[in-house]
């Protein structure tokens, strides 16, 4: 039970950092991930049922998102319109192209073929399954964690962070930030895309309407774990995104087991984390309304003493 | 080095808020020039600046750097060889990164590969650079904690650093208080000096036009009006410069503070 909340945060954690790179390094709000989720785990799942091994599968996935966060990249460079649009644009178009992946069928299922998560016990045949699936699982997320780790301290990540500090900036040192945008925007759908491939060998079935609500939900997730601490280095903002993930999944795992002791359904989980989200903005707002009074009080009171020794002085 | 051959720009061609931002401008740039560039506000002048540095297409003309036509380069091209400070110290770095992470950046111009260069050694380098300006011990800091003329010196620094052909300031010290204004301005005579950098300046300022610098050159509506140089610049002063704006243009240069601020 518990090692399911993590298996199912870990999946999860890999598109938590995929929105990571696209909302937070690059400032770019991107909705494509709604879409390329789902196109991760039709091709996956295409790609397993047609007898391919998992670990090209997984790659395929992964390139499919690539393939789509560059078309929406390309769509915001090339027309000139906010990468919000270009996303929504992506993602919509990718559900129809997501239902003829799967052969034109909204549900297929990955019943009595070899993937991931029934490779995964035999291969650790000293733990428990579920444990199995754990450590699996782990491993292929910081093998992930660890690339993007090394991928945004060499100088093309670094001039993607510029980037998404200050276009102006880059355009200066002479780079074309619409290179960088392809680059980087493709990047982060691609490793959203390898997460749904997970998710849909973890779950046992891809489906069209898989992603829904994604991009909320790993909003949240990343809000979540920015309460944990506070950094600038990439090590640290990928873990917190881990972290966030594996915690957002637990929230919604007792929300699911103790819910209905509140009324509460798994349909009221999308109004939920909207919530949430809203949640996490207000707490982080009043925190730094909260430490900019505090720091007017301090100031105050300096300005205070210093008066009061003046007049001391002059006292004497 | 640089030759503008009738460059106009028309903003919003064929409709209600058509302006002609720039009129059929002529200018040749010497290698070795710096040249101050003044005007009142309108007159031109950061436009310019635009077009030379490819934020705007120009909607007719050429331009000619260093023996190639760039009048179709797209800005971040011409950016390889051409540095650019803009008045807000906010826009030469970013500010949700190091120090150190900014200069990276910096430091070579172009795409950037999969190498990471910032190793020890850089960072001794940089240290040794940003002694100059005060902050060799911040170079984990992000930038964003640095105060706005702390921020245009690191600016001043990293675009020396990629060693440009020619540098446009556009009223870069406007936005700083005096002290601060003084020291970046020291440090661009320094830089300037030290790497034989061909410079274009505009300011508000007549005073310090006609002190720095071997041209300069007035803006009015979109047009030079008046271009100096040499021994015959270093004799102007303020009230002759605002007497010959009024005689050519037949009107009161619109600049009051241009006027009260000295030196």
């Amino acid at each position: 039970m518990i090692e399911g909340i993590f298996v199912d945060g870990l999946v999860f954690s890999i598109m938590v950092i995929g929105i990571l790179i696209s909302y937070r390094i690059l400032n770019f709000a991107d909705l494509t991930c709604d879409g390329s989720v789902a196109t991760g785990a039709a091709i996956a799942t295409m790609a397993i049922v047609g007898g391919l091994p998992i670990t090209v599968a997984l790659l395929l996935a992964f390139l499919g998102g690539v393939v789509a966060g560059m078309v929406t990249a390309a769509i915001h460079n090339k027309l000139k319109i906010p990468g919000l649009l270009a996303g929504i644009l992506t993602m919509t178009m990718l559900y129809s192209i997501n239902l003829r992946i799967l052969g034109n069928k909204a549900n297929v299922p990955l019943l009595r073929v070899t993937t991931l998560y029934t490779k995964l016990p035999a291969f650790f045949g000293f733990l428990t399954p579920e444990w199995a699936s754990l450590v699996g699982t782990l491993l292929v997320v910081l093998f992930v964690k660890v690339i993007v780790d090394i991928f945004f301290r060499t100088d093309l990540g670094v001039s993607m962070g510029a980037m998404g500090g200050n276009e102006q900036m880059v355009i200066s040192q002479g780079i074309n930030p619409e290179i960088l945008k392809l680059m980087g925007i493709g990047l982060s759908n691609g490793l959203i895309a390898l997460s749904g491939g997970l998710l849909a060998q973890y779950q046992g079935f891809a489906d069209a309407n898989l992603g829904q609500g994604m991009v909320v939900q790993g909003l949240a997730a990343i809000m979540v774990g920015e309460f944990l601490f506070s950094s600038n280095r990439i090590s640290l903002l990928t873990l917190r995104a881990i972290l966030g993930a594996i915690i957002y999944k637990a929230l919604m795992f007792f929300g699911r087991k103790y819910g209905y002791l509140v009324n509460i359904t798994p349909n009221d989980f999308k109004l939920l984390t909207g919530i949430l989200v809203i949640a996490s903005l207000f707490i982080a707002q009043t925190r730094s309304a909260a430490s900019s009074a505090g720091a007017k009080r301090k100031a105050i009171a300096r300005s205070e003493k210093r008066r009061h020794t003046k007049e001391g002085e002059t006292h004497a | 080095m640089l030759e503008l051959t009738s460059v106009t720009k028309v903003f919003y061609p064929g409709t209600v808020n058509e302006k002609l931002a720039i009129d059929d401008v002529n200018l040749h740039v010497n290698a070795g020039d710096i040249i101050c560039i003044v005007g009142s506000n309108g007159s031109g002048k950061s436009t310019l600046f635009n077009l030379i540095s490819g934020t705007y297409p120009v909607t007719a003309g050429k331009m000619i750097f260093d023996g190639t036509d760039i009048t179709a380069r797209p800005e971040y091209r011409r950016a390889m060889t051409i540095g650019r400070i803009f008045q807000d110290p906010t826009k030469g770095t970013a500010a949700n990164m190091s120090i150190e992470d900014n200069m990276i950046t910096a430091e070579t111009k172009g795409m950037k590969g999969l190498r990471i260069s910032l190793n020890n050694e850089k960072r001794q380098q940089y240290r040794q650079l940003l002694s100059l300006i005060g902050l060799e011990d911040r170079l984990k800091d992000n930038v964003g904690l640095l105060s706005g003329g702390q921020r245009q010196a690191l600016t001043l620094l990293m675009m020396v650093m990629s060693r440009p052909k020619m540098v446009l300031l556009d009223e870069h010290t406007a936005a700083l208080d005096p002290r601060n204004a003084q020291t970046v301005m020291d440090l661009t005579e320094r830089f300037i000096a030290e790497y034989a950098l061909t410079a274009l300046m505009v300011t508000h300022n007549m005073q310090f036009a006609i002190d720095f610098g071997n041209r300069l050159i007035m803006m009015d509506e979109g047009t030079i009006i008046f271009d100096v140089s040499g021994a015959e610049k270093s004799k102007l002063t303020v009230e002759a410069l605002v007497r010959l704006f009024k005689d050519l243009r037949n009107k009161t240069y619109a600049n009051d503070a241009a006027l009260l601020t000295k030196g």
